[in-house]
C-alpha cells in the first residue's frame, strides 16, 4: 500500500513536471494482437497491451477514460482502461467489427460489421445492441457529423457512402464514390463530407445536403505508379483549412489545401500509411505505418515528419487522449 | 425500449422498398460444360459448382449495391453436355441475359462469340487461358477475367529469377495444352533470363489416377525419372492435364523444389488468400457455398462484379451503355489484389495480379518488384501491346 501511494506520488510529480504537450497515443497492432501505448512527450513506447484478435479500429469513448479497440477476429469491441492500461470488458458489436462511430454524448457507438452488410447500433453505458441497420457489402469508414444527425458510412465494394439519420436510423442518400471507399471525414463546420476510396485512387468530397459528389481530390507523385496511390486515412485541422489524407503503399501524406482541394506537399513517412491521428492541441500528426511497424510524427505548422517510434506489427489505427 | 428501436429499424427498411418503382432487371448468364475434370489430388478435385458459385456470390454484391440503386441482377445458369451444340445453349441464353459468363473451351467459345456478335451480347470468358482467343483469334465482344498461359507462366518465372533459382528442368506432359503452357515457360525463362538446362516428357499412356498402394509404386517412379538431369535450381513441370505434376514434389532424384503444375503454382485466385480485405468475401462465399473458393470461382466473380460496377457507375442496365463503359477509359474493378485491374484495350484482356501458392498459402504475388513497365506493371505479364496479334472485330 505505502509503495503504491508512493509511485502514485512520483507518477504525479512526473506529471506536473511534464511539459504541456505531453499526451497518450494507442496505436492499434493487427497483426501483434497488441496496442502500442505512446508518450508523446518522450515520443516513446511506454506500454504494449495484449488485446484480442487483429486490432483495428481505435477510439477513445468521450470522457477519455477508456480506449475502445476492435477486435475483429473475435467479433467483439474491447474496452481498454486508460488509467490502468488494461483490457476491462467487450462491448456486444455483431461479426467482424472494423472501425466505429460515436455520437457526441458519447452513449451511442455505430459499428461496421464488414461480414454482414450492417451497421450495429450500441448503447455503450448499457453495453447493449439496440439493433442493426442494413447497408452495402463490406461497410468500413464510419463517422458523425458535428450536429450528430447523420451517421456516414461507407461500404468497400458497394462504392458508396450511406447517409444514415441518426434519429430515424434510416438510411436518407447513398453517394456513389469511387472504388473501395474506406473513410470518411466532416469538414468541422459540416459543409463537406470527405470519403477517401482506396482503389479508386482519389478522395470525393461529397455536400451532405445535396447528397452530390461536388469535387474530388487527385494525387500525383512523379516517379510512383498510380495504382500505388491509395488514399485511406484522412485528417483535418480544426480551423477547416488542411487536411492530411495518408496514401497507403505510396509511403507518403498529402498535405491538401481544403479551399482549392488541391496536393501542396507530399510528406514521406513509412511504407504502407494507413490512418492518422491529431494531438488535442493540432501541434503534431501521427500516422499508423503498416508495412514498416512504425508511426510517422508529423510536426503540423512545419508540415515536416520529425520523428519515427517502432510499435508493433502492422500497426493499423491510432487514437490520442482528449 | 430495445425492441421498440428494433421495429423502427424494420419499418425504416420496408417502408423505403415500398416507395420504390420496379426495379431495373439485369440478366447474366452462365454458360458451362457438363460434369467435371479428374485431378490427381483428390483435395484439389473441382466441385459441381466451380465457377458458378463465384458468380452467385457476385449476383448476391450486386443486389446489395442494387437495392440502393433500384437494379435487380439474376443469374441463369446452363451447361452444355458433350456433344450438344453451344451455340444453341447460348442462343437460349442470349435470348433473357445481355451478358453471358462462359468456362469452355476456346473453340466453344468462339462459336459463341460469332454466333451472338450481331445480337449484342457481351461475353465473359471466365475459364480458358488459351494465348489464341487474346491474339489472333481475339474478338470485340469477349472480355477475359481468366488470366492467360503466359500470364501465369511469366508471373511464376518472375519469382523464380527473383529468387535466383534460374537453371530450371523443364518436365512437359504429352497433351497439347502441357505444349501450351510448356511454350510459355519457355517464353518466360527467355524474357527474365532464366535458362532451362533440359527438357524432359512425361508421356501419358493412360492408367487410372485413384488406386489402391499408388504411392509405392509413385515413389519407385519418379526418382528414376527425375535422375541424371544436369545441375539445376527448380523442376518446372508443365501438367494442365494432371497426369504426373502433383507426384513430383518430394520425389524428385535431387532434392529440388517443383514449380508449375505443381508445388509453387500460379493462380489468379486461392482459398489461401487473405490480403487486401479479402478474408471478407472468403468468408462470404464459405458461407454462401458451405465451400472455399477457387481460381475459377474468383475469375466469374470478378465478371460479374464488373458487369455489376458497370451498371451502378452509369445507372443503366443498357448492355450496350454499360459494355461501351467497361471497354471505355474510365473503368477499373477492385477484386482484393491490392491494385485496381483494368482491361488492356487491345484485346479485352483483364490486367491482373497473379497469385503464387502452394496449396496452403500464398507464398507470393507477382508482378514482383523490379520488373518495371512504362504503363503499368501488370503488363509486365503476359502479351504487352507491341507484340499482340490481336485486332480486335
Amino acid at each position: 500500500m505505502l509503495r503504491m501511494w508512493r509511485v502514485g506520488l512520483l507518477s504525479g510529480l512526473a506529471l506536473a513536471a511534464a511539459p504541456a504537450h505531453a499526451f497518450i497515443a494507442y496505436v492499434s497492432n493487427e497483426k501483434s494482437n497488441t496496442v502500442s501505448v505512446i508518450d508523446t512527450d518522450t515520443w516513446t513506447v511506454t506500454k504494449t497491451i495484449k488485446v484480442g484478435q487483429r486490432p483495428r479500429g481505435i477510439d477513445f469513448t468521450r470522457d477519455g477514460k477508456f480506449v475502445m479497440v476492435a477486435v475483429g477476429d473475435d467479433d467483439t469491441i474491447q474496452v481498454i482502461d486508460a488509467k490502468t492500461q488494461s483490457v476491462v470488458d467487450s462491448l456486444p458489436s455483431g461479426p467482424d467489427p472494423e472501425l466505429f462511430a460515436q455520437d457526441a454524448a458519447g452513449k451511442i457507438l455505430y459499428v461496421a460489421n464488414e461480414n454482414d452488410n450492417t451497421v450495429t447500433v450500441i448503447d455503450l453505458e448499457k453495453r447493449a445492441r439496440l439493433g442493426d441497420i442494413q447497408v452495402g457489402v463490406e461497410p468500413e469508414g464510419m463517422t458523425i457529423s458535428p450536429d450528430g444527425k447523420t451517421l456516414i458510412n461507407t461500404s468497400e465494394t458497394t462504392n458508396m457512402a450511406h447517409f444514415i439519420d441518426t434519429t430515424s436510423r434510416q438510411i436518407v442518400a447513398n453517394v456513389l464514390v469511387d472504388a473501395r471507399p474506406r473513410f470518411a471525414e466532416f469538414k468541422h463546420d459540416s459543409s463537406e463530407v470527405w470519403v477517401s476510396s482506396e482503389i479508386g485512387g482519389t478522395v470525393s468530397v461529397i455536400d451532405p445536403k445535396k447528397h452530390e459528389v461536388i469535387g474530388k481530390v487527385t494525387f500525383e507523385i512523379p516517379g510512383l505508379r498510380k495504382e500505388a496511390i491509395q488514399p485511406v486515412g484522412i485528417g483535418m485541422t480544426r480551423d477547416d483549412k488542411t487536411a492530411f489524407i495518408a496514401l497507403g503503399p505510396a509511403n507518403r501524406i498529402a498535405v491538401v489545401d481544403v479551399a482549392t482541394r488541391k496536393v501542396t506537399k507530399y510528406l514521406l513517412v513509412g511504407q504502407r500509411v494507413w490512418h492518422v491521428a491529431f494531438t488535442p492541441d493540432e501541434k503534431y500528426l501521427l500516422t499508423t505505418n503498416g508495412v514498416s511497424n512504425d508511426v510517422s510524427v508529423i510536426d503540423v505548422a512545419a508540415q515536416k515528419v520529425i520523428k519515427t517510434i517502432q510499435v508493433g506489427e502492422l500497426p493499423w489505427g491510432i487514437a490520442i487522449a482528449p | 425500449m430495445i425492441r421498440w428501436l428494433a421495429g423502427l429499424i424494420g419499418l425504416g427498411v420496408a417502408a423505403t422498398s415500398a416507395l420504390a418503382a420496379d426495379p431495373v432487371a439485369i440478366g447474366v448468364g452462365y454458360l458451362g460444360v457438363a460434369g467435371t475434370r479428374s485431378t490427381l489430388s483428390l483435395v484439389e478435385q473441382p466441385a459441381e459448382n466451380d465457377g458458378i458459385a463465384g458468380a452467385k456470390l457476385a449476383i448476391e454484391d450486386n443486389n446489395t449495391t442494387g437495392k440502393f440503386l433500384n437494379q435487380r441482377f439474376t443469374l441463369e445458369e446452363r451447361r452444355i453436355r458433350e456433344g450438344e451444340d453451344p451455340v444453341q445453349a447460348a442462343t437460349a441464353l442470349a435470348e433473357t441475359n445481355g451478358f453471358i459468363i462462359a468456362d469452355l473451351p476456346a473453340d466453344a467459345l468462339l462459336k459463341v462469340a460469332d454466333a451472338l456478335r450481331d445480337r449484342g451480347t457481351l461475353l465473359f470468358n471466365a475459364g480458358a487461358i488459351d494465348e489464341r482467343l487474346r491474339e489472333a483469334d481475339c474478338r470485340a465482344n469477349v472480355i477475359h477475367t481468366a488470366p492467360t498461359r503466359a500470364m501465369l507462366a511469366d508471373a511464376l518465372g518472375q519469382y523464380l529469377v527473383w529468387k535466383k533459382w534460374s537453371r530450371w528442368l523443364l518436365v512437359v506432359g504429352s497433351h497439347d495444352e502441357d505444349k501450351l503452357f510448356a511454350d510459355a515457360l519457355r517464353r518466360t525463362a527467355a524474357r527474365f533470363g532464366a535458362k532451362i538446362v533440359q527438357e524432359r516428357t512425361f508421356e501419358d499412356k493412360g492408367g487410372a489416377r485413384r488406386t489402391d498402394s499408388g504411392v509405392t509404386l509413385i515413389q519407385r517412379q519418379m526418382p528414376v525419372f527425375t535422375q541424371q538431369a544436369p545441375a539445376y535450381d527448380v523442376l518446372v513441370a508443365a501438367d494442365e492435364s494432371e497426369v504426373f505434376g502433383a507426384y513430383l514434389p518430394y520425389r524428385t532424384w535431387d532434392p529440388r523444389p517443383v514449380a508449375g503444375s505443381a508445388g509453387l503454382v500460379p493462380r489468379s485466385w486461392d482459398a489461401a488468400q487473405d490480403q487486401w480485405g479479402a478474408i471478407q468475401m472468403q468468408n462470404r462465399f464459405v458461407k454462401l457455398n458451405s465451400r472455399r473458393m477457387t481460381a475459377l470461382d474468383m475469375q466469374a466473380w470478378t465478371a460479374v462484379r464488373m458487369i455489376g460496377e458497370a451498371t451502378s457507375r452509369t445507372n443503366s442496365g443498357d448492355v450496350k451503355k454499360v459494355t461501351d463503359f467497361i471497354k471505355g477509359p474510365d473503368f477499373s474493378v477492385a477484386a482484393f489484389k491490392g491494385t485496381r485491374l483494368t482491361l488492356r484495350d487491345w484485346n479485352l484482356q483483364l490486367r491482373q495480379p497473379i497469385l503464387l501458392v502452394d496449396g496452403r498459402m500464398v507464398v507470393s504475388v507477382s508482378p514482383q518488384e523490379g520488373f518495371l513497365h512504362q504503363v503499368s506493371e501488370l503488363d509486365t505479364l503476359g502479351y504487352d501491346r507491341p507484340e499482340s496479334k490481336c485486332k480486335l472485330k
